[in-house]
C-alpha cells in the first residue's frame, strides 16, 4: 500500500489531505471537489477572538469541519478519529497503523515541524498532513502544501502533534475505515451548495458571516482612518495574510470554489453552475485587487485610502451576494 | 521562502480554472514581512527592557518564539495575569523547575535557555 502512495501538491492542507486519502483508496476526488462537497467556502469576522491582538478573519469554515463534514456526507465513507492524552501512546498507535500499511492523517502544529521554512513557522495548531511510512526514526510525510515529500524525526513530530494552546491537536489522527466505490454526486452537489448559500448569503441570520461579515469588515476598515497607523497597517496586512498566504489557493479560496463549481457544472451538466463558476472566478480577481490595495497602502504608495479599500470590499460583498442569489434557485 | 512553491487556482489560457505552481506574489511577501517585522519589534523591545532589568527573559523568549501573552497563557493553561506576573525578574528567578519546564516546553526551548538572555538581539 505505502509504496503505491502518490503525493499530490495541493493549495490547502485540510482539503489536500482528504483528497489524497480518498484518492489513495481508489476514489477520485479532486481538492476543489473535496472543498465544495464539504461546503468549505465561507467568510467569518470574529472581532472578539484575537490573534496577536488582531481579530480573527477566515475565508472558510472552521478547522476540522471539512474532514468531519466530508466523512458525514459521503455515503459509505467511515473515518476513524482518535485523540490521545498520553503522547507516547499516541506515537505507538501511529506506529502500529503505519506498520499495517495504513496512510494516516494527523492534526499538528506548524511551529514544531522542521521542514517548514523558518518564516512560515507560526503557532498554528490546526495544520493537517499525511504520514505514509516509517523509516528507522524518521517519518515519511506527505504534506499537501509542499510540492515534494518531506520527513521529520519522531521527537519533532510528537511535539507538533501534542502542541498546547488554541485548537490544540491532542495527537489527533484519522484514517478511513471504509471507503465507498463511488460518490453520489447528483445528491451531494446540490446539498453542499445549498449549505454554502445558507451560511453566506445576505439572508444569513449571522451578522459576522458571509456577505454580512464582509460588509462589517468594510465598515471597520473605514474607521481605521482614526486608528494608530501601525495598527491600521497590521490590521490590513492580517486580512491579506488570511486571504492569500495561509494556503487558500489564492483569493481567499474563491478560485478553489470556482474550480469546484466548474467541475460540478460538468458532472451535473448545468449551465447555471458554469455561469456561477465564471462569476466566482471574477470575484476571486476582485479579492486579489483588494489584497493589492492593502499592500500598497502599507507601503504608502499610490492613492489608496481606507475609504477606497472599504469601497472595494463592499464591491466584493455585492458581487458575492448577487452570486449567492443566482445560485439560490439551483436545486 | 527557501525555494518552496505553492499551489494556486487560476484561469488558464483555455478559460478553465486549474492549478498552477507559484513562489508567491509580492503582495504576500509584503504582508508576511510586515508580520515578521512586528514580531521582531516586540522581541527587541522586550530584550531592551530585559537587559535593564525591567522584565524577565520570559517575555523576550515569548515574543522571540512568535507567541504573545494570550497564546502563552493558553498554552500553559494559566490566567494571563499569572503569566504576566512571571515577567517580574525577581519572581522569575525564583520560579520552580517544574514551572520553568512548562514554559520552555510550550515554546520549544530548553529550560536553561529560557533563563538566559542573548547579549545582542537585532
Amino acid at each position: 500500500m505505502t509504496d503505491a502512495f502518490q503525493h499530490q501538491h495541493a493549495a490547502h492542507c485540510e482539503t489536500g489531505v482528504m483528497s489524497a486519502i480518498l484518492r489513495h483508496h481508489g476514489l477520485a476526488v479532486s481538492e476543489p471537489m473535496a472543498f465544495g462537497l464539504a461546503s468549505g467556502l465561507a467568510f467569518a469576522y470574529l472581532p472578539m477572538v484575537k490573534i496577536n491582538g488582531l481579530p480573527l478573519i477566515a475565508y472558510r469554515i472552521p478547522p476540522r469541519m471539512i474532514i468531519r463534514l466530508l466523512s458525514r456526507r459521503i455515503n459509505g465513507l467511515s473515518m476513524a478519529f482518535r485523540k490521545f492524552r498520553n503522547p507516547d501512546e499516541g506515537m505507538r498507535a501511529l506506529d502500529r497503523l503505519l506498520d499495517d500499511g495504513q496512510v494516516v492523517g494527523l492534526q499538528t502544529s506548524v511551529f514544531f515541524l522542521p521542514y517548514f521554512p523558518q518564516d512560515m513557522r507560526f503557532h498554528f495548531n490546526a495544520h493537517n498532513l499525511l504520514v505514509y511510512g516509517r523509516f528507522g526514526t524518521e517519518y515519511g510525510i506527505s504534506d499537501p502544501v509542499f510540492s515534494h515529500l518531506v520527513s521529520t524525526d519522531a521527537e519533532s513530530l510528537q511535539k507538533a502533534r501534542f502542541a498546547k494552546g488554541a485548537l490544540a491537536p491532542k495527537g489527533m489522527m484519522y484514517y478511513p475505515v471504509s471507503v465507498p466505490a463511488e460518490i453520489d454526486f447528483q445528491r451531494l452537489i446540490p446539498k453542499a451548495i445549498k449549505l454554502t448559500i445558507k451560511v453566506s448569503s445576505r439572508r444569513s441570520p449571522m451578522p459576522i458571516a458571509g456577505v454580512n461579515g464582509i460588509r462589517r469588515v468594510a465598515r471597520r476598515i473605514e474607521k481605521l482612518a482614526d486608528a494608530e497607523s501601525r495598527y491600521a497597517n497590521l490590521f490590513l496586512g492580517h486580512i491579506v495574510r488570511m486571504q492569500e498566504e495561509i494556503g487558500t489557493g489564492g483569493g481567499g479560496f474563491r478560485f478553489m470554489y470556482a474550480a469546484f463549481l466548474q467541475e460540478a457544472a460538468e458532472i451535473m451538466a448545468s449551465d447555471l453552475l458554469a455561469e456561477a463558476a465564471d462569476k466566482m472566478s471574477e470575484i476571486g480577481d476582485e479579492w486579489r485587487l483588494f489584497a493589492l490595495m492593502c499592500a500598497r497602502m502599507s507601503k504608502q504608495r499610490h492613492g489608496d485610502t481606507f475609504a477606497s479599500i472599504a469601497q472595494q470590499m463592499n464591491k466584493v460583498a455585492q458581487m458575492e451576494s448577487d452570486l449567492y442569489d443566482l445560485l439560490s434557485v439551483y436545486r | 521562502m527557501e525555494g518552496e512553491t505553492k499551489v494556486i487556482y487560476a484561469r488558464s489560457d483555455s478559460g478553465r480554472i486549474e492549478t498552477a505552481q507559484t513562489s508567491g506574489w509580492d503582495v504576500e511577501e509584503t504582508v508576511l514581512e510586515q508580520a515578521i517585522d512586528e514580531i521582531h519589534r516586540q522581541a527587541k523591545e522586550a530584550h531592551t527592557r530585559a537587559v535593564t532589568g525591567k522584565t524577565s527573559p520570559l517575555e523576550f523568549h515569548m515574543y522571540n518564539q512568535r507567541m504573545d501573552l494570550a497564546m502563552l497563557a493558553q498554552a500553559v493553561g494559566r490566567f494571563q495575569w499569572l503569566v504576566k506576573r512571571d515577567f517580574d525578574p525577581a519572581r522569575f528567578a525564583r520560579l520552580s523547575p517544574a514551572r520553568l519546564e512548562r514554559y520552555a516546553d510550550v515554546m520549544g526551548l530548553q529550560p536553561d535557555i529560557l533563563q538566559t538572555l542573548p547579549d545582542r538581539y537585532d
